[in-house]
């Protein structure tokens, strides 16, 4: 046994001698196809300019699932994604703007159905294998097909029918849409462009799913983005290395990323995150909640902290607006009276005070909101919504129209209660995870108290809460938050919607429950195929005011994002789009010792 | 005769702990759930007799706090607006032991609000939180003693007494009690019942739990102490003269317990406070906003709170005397009842 097993050994020693030997014997031809396609096309980017090499350590929440873009479902997954993958035409995270980005250019035809793309030329893989317009087209067949089941699909179907591609040369590709699409261009952020060389045997086989996992995908997969699979050890870490064929340079030339490599460390929680970077071992930290961002600025140990401002996440109370079940019971079906009254919801809406949520909830770091829009977006607020100040006695007014009434118990609190004489009594959901959430239910609990409501504040664990609110539908209210991943309005589009999944009121209708959810409807499907910004934004304007006329949701506020970065790390401006920190990971780079012991 | 003096120095010193919690509205301030949203998380307020220009007030005083400049958090004293405390003020109304209505407070402030030990993140007065939260988690430590120990009693005093199979099968659940892992119990009970839990259901659910479980050491102890009291001469004396065994247990046997219930008590009641804050701080206990000392302590699972505001961890502080006069008590009460050997095991499973 032992004897046959160095036998086994040496006949693969001998094996990968031969390999290395006609790996040399071929080294020649690669170098002269390299010659061939010299006029690679690289993106220059503006910028400061910075130094090669050095590594940066970035502390994720958790381990990612997958590497694999197409069943990526969780954030760290795709923050992860975000770093190995590339797209044709890419959001500016700092100026909320496309540019290009496979793509080098691309044309609208004049009745807004075309999109004709032009690819960069001469650019490669991670593995060293060109990039043609035949990726691009298996690209979209992949993210199409009902079988592999996309998280993308969804995107590329606009006017109730999937996008068509269709390939003019071996740069040029053409997308045809059924209906003019108002987003435009945006369509193509996020979108990462496959490996066609790599992945069309597993998809012929039917086992997109099963590869690009952890362990495996340095080997099954290649990206275009500016990292790409080194090591990962599992419940640790993952590390990244430079891309060496990335397609993106600095002013002077100098091939991007300027980083050696990018290290993800896996910690279990936010708090673990900020020990991490107070301790120095990992580099940058974003996602920060504002208790933790001003333990760390006052401490301020050779790093630089810094709020970017109003982001995209918006918070927001709802009450239980669906159809109730035949399950539902009498004291469901009484509630659900309540919250379908429009006075009611804006009774609580004039209730609540804002103001002290942003006070106690962010420390100040964040912006009380009343319509969808955050206030991070700035192109596409309306501003002409009104922003009632917190007044009691309109919301008492709005209940006694509303047939409630008050009944004073024997200590002088008085007791709300409808028209049948029973008392208002409900609960609200946060998810036991967000400390800033249970803050705001805290303090809704509190100011509904001088309303007469008897409120209960319920932490459930998240997965717990969605189940509730989506599914089996048994809840009376709930606190969530959302964050937008662009600045486009129609990133939403199914929070808008009301046969979209995060309606969440009340979620997936077949048909438009109310008049007004209607009439949302009608204006969103219209700004969707509407060409200009202005006409889409009026659109848009009018469905936010419906919005906060009717209050299915009572905006809270929305937090800053905040963010740090250690002091040695050049090129940090964060963004208040995803990812925060690392939407310019290819131009970050490390300052030079001396260069950092002068600041 | 020594050991009696420990013993009454012992249970005047719970006393007037027990008395000062019961009075909680008398000497808390404000309302435990009262919010003052202006101050967040201000420090402990010290209490003054000498002002700047070094001039002694009988009149104790304190200094206002003010903001910092652009600060959330941050606070310093307001030298020029010393504020005198007023004692027996009239202020929020509360009920005394639950029935009195009454408004009177042990001391106030003219202007403004004194906070002896901080605010919390709402604005909310520890101190009167910390009062108010000991007649939480205090009355969870009786209950649930009270509850354990006469299911201990019943139990133990039947499979004593009675054994052969009895005691068996009862002897072998009470080891299954002990071998549950009453947390995760817990959790699965929480999971079972309706979302919303009021604060009153809460409190029972988690004295019901903290007794199912704790019936099985009174039990154990009190089977032993019958099984050696039955044998006793004047137990088979009054058996002889033809006495019932309600009789003997009521009237001969349970009362030989009475030195190990007491003793199991002093020990039991600071494990079940312990217990209640374990499930409060973890978020099963009595929810928001009603303080018990367990979720008073649930903000330092923040590591922003932790590093931040040093007051947080007052209400653990607080616990300290109680838990002391129990222990003391007994270890006096053991001394006291010489004759029966005690189970100190219990005090190193507090979780």
């Amino acid at each position: 046994m032992r004897i046959s097993r160095a036998k086994f050994q040496s006949f693969w020693m001998l094996l990968s001698l031969l390999l290395l030997f006609v790996v040399f014997l071929g080294h020649p031809a690669i170098a002269s196809s390299q010659q061939r396609d010299t006029k690679e096309e690289l993106l220059a980017l503006p910028g400061e300019l910075g130094r090669s090499g050095g590594r940066l350590v970035v502390a994720l929440r958790g381990e990612p699932k997958t590497l694999n873009p197409l069943i990526a479902a969780d954030s760290r997954s795709r923050e992860v994604i975000a770093v190995m993958q590339a797209d044709l035409v890419h959001i500016n995270r700092a100026t909320q703007l496309t540019e290009p980005a496979l793509a080098k250019s691309w044309k609208i035809s004049p009745d807004g159905l075309q999109y004709t793309l032009v690819l960069r030329q001469g650019i490669k893989f991670s593995d060293g294998q060109p990039l043609g317009a035949d990726d691009v087209i298996f690209t979209f067949q992949v993210y199409l097909d009902e079988n592999v089941h996309a998280p993308q699909r969804d995107l590329l179907i606009v006017g109730g029918k999937p996008i068509t591609v269709r390939k003019v040369d071996g740069q040029t590709v053409v997308f045809q849409l059924a209906k003019t699409y108002g987003v435009g261009e945006r369509l193509f952020d996020g979108l990462a462009i496959l490996p066609k060389h790599l992945l069309e045997k597993p998809y012929q086989e039917g086992k997109l799913a099963q590869i690009g996992t952890l362990e495996t995908a340095a080997k099954q997969w290649a990206g275009l983005g500016p990292f790409r699979m080194k090591e990962y050890v599992a419940g640790q870490r993952l590390i990244l290395e430079r891309n060496p064929y990335y397609w993106k340079a600095d002013t002077q030339g100098n091939r991007l990323p300027y980083l050696d490599e990018l290290v993800f460390l896996f910690v279990p929680n936010a708090d673990a995150q900020v020990l991490k970077f107070e301790s120095g071992e990992s580099d940058v930290i974003s996602q920060l909640g504002a208790e933790n961002f001003s333990v760390l600025s006052r401490q301020q140990k050779g790093y630089v902290m810094t709020d970017a401002g109003p982001g995209l996440e918006y918070n927001f109370l709802f009450f239980n607006l669906n159809a109730p079940g035949e399950k539902a019971s009498s004291e469901m079906r009484r509630k659900q009276e309540w919250f379908r009254e429009v006075k009611f919801r804006q009774a609580v809406s004039n209730a609540v005070d804002r103001e002290a949520i942003v006070r106690l909830a962010y420390q100040g770091r964040g912006t009380a909101i009343w319509g969808l829009v955050a206030p991070g977006n700035r192109r596409w607020g309306n501003e002409k919504l009104a922003h009632p100040a917190r007044s009691l006695d309109r919301a008492r007014a709005l209940l006694r129209e509303a047939g409630f009434s008050w009944s004073n118990g024997p200590d002088g609190e008085s007791t709300l209660q409808d028209a049948q004489g029973k008392p208002v009594e409900f609960s609200i959901l946060t998810s036991s995870s967000n400390a800033d959430r249970a803050k705001m239910a805290a303090l809704i609990q509190d100011d509904l108290k001088q309303l007469g409501m008897r409120v209960q504040v319920v932490p459930l664990e998240f997965r717990s809460l969605l189940d509730r609110v989506t599914q089996s539908k048994e809840y009376d209210a709930c606190v969530m938050g959302i964050a937008s991943f662009d600045a486009d309005p129609n990133s939403d589009i199914n929070v808008w919607l009301s046969s979209g999944g995060t309606h969440l009121w009340n979620p997936s209708q077949a048909y438009p429950a109310t008049p007004w959810e209607a009439e949302i409807d009608r204006l969103i499907e219209e700004q969707m195929s509407a060409r200009t910004f202005e006409q889409r934004k009026k659109l848009y304007d009018r469905a936010q005011e419906i919005l906060s006329e009717k209050q299915p949701m009572i905006f809270l506020a929305s937090p800053d994002i905040l963010a740090g970065a250690k002091n040695s790390v050049g090129n940090f401006h964060p963004a208040v789009l995803e990812p925060y920190v690392l939407w310019n990971v290819e131009q970050l780079y490390r300052k030079s010792a001396t260069e950092n012991g002068t600041r | 005769m020594k050991n009696w003096h420990a013993f009454t120095r012992w249970l005047i010193a719970l006393g007037v702990l027990h008395g000062i919690v019961l009075c909680a509205g008398f000497f808390a301030p404000y309302g435990p759930s009262e919010q003052d949203r202006k101050s967040p998380y201000l420090p402990p307020m010290r209490v003054h007799f000498v002002d700047g220009q070094g001039h002694f007030h009988l009149r104790p005083f304190v200094y206002s706090f003010r903001l910092r400049d652009g600060s959330f958090d941050q606070y310093e004293e307001d030298a020029a607006k010393p504020d005198p405390l007023r004692f027996f003020v009239s202020g929020w109304r509360y009920r005394l032991f639950g029935l009195l209505p009454s408004g009177l407070h042990l001391f106030g402030a003219e202007t403004t609000r004194v906070y002896l030990l901080g605010s919390d993140g709402y604005g909310r007065d520890q101190f009167s939180r910390l009062l108010f939260g000991g007649q939480v988690s205090l009355l969870a430590g009786f209950l649930g003693t009270g509850f354990a120990l006469v299911a201990g009693l019943s139990i133990g005093a039947v499979a004593g007494y009675y054994g052969g199979w009895r005691d068996d099968v009862l002897m072998r659940v009470a080891e299954l009690f002990l071998a549950l892992p009453w947390l995760y119990l817990l959790f699965a009970l929480r999971a079972f019942l309706p979302l919303a839990v009021g604060p009153l259901q809460a409190f029972f659910l988690i004295i019901a739990v903290i007794g199912a479980v704790g019936w099985a050491r009174p039990a154990r102890l009190v089977r032993a102490v019958v099984l050696s009291a039955k044998e006793r001469d004047f137990v088979r004396a009054a058996r002889g003269f033809g006495a019932t065994d309600i009789y003997l247990l009521r009237r001969h046997v349970l009362p030989e317990t009475s030195s190990v219930l007491l003793t199991q008590a002093a020990i039991l009641i600071p494990q079940y406070v312990m217990a209640e804050m374990t499930l409060s701080f973890l978020g099963l206990g009595v929810p928001e906003p009603v303080p018990s000392w367990g979720n008073l302590l649930s903000n330092l699972q923040q590591y922003s709170v932790l590093v931040s505001y040093w007051w947080m961890y007052l209400p653990a502080l607080a616990i300290v005397p109680f838990f002391l006069g129990y222990l003391g008590l007994a270890s006096s009460l053991q001394e006291r009842g010489e004759a029966y050997k005690i189970e100190r095991r219990g005090l190193g499973r507090l979780t």
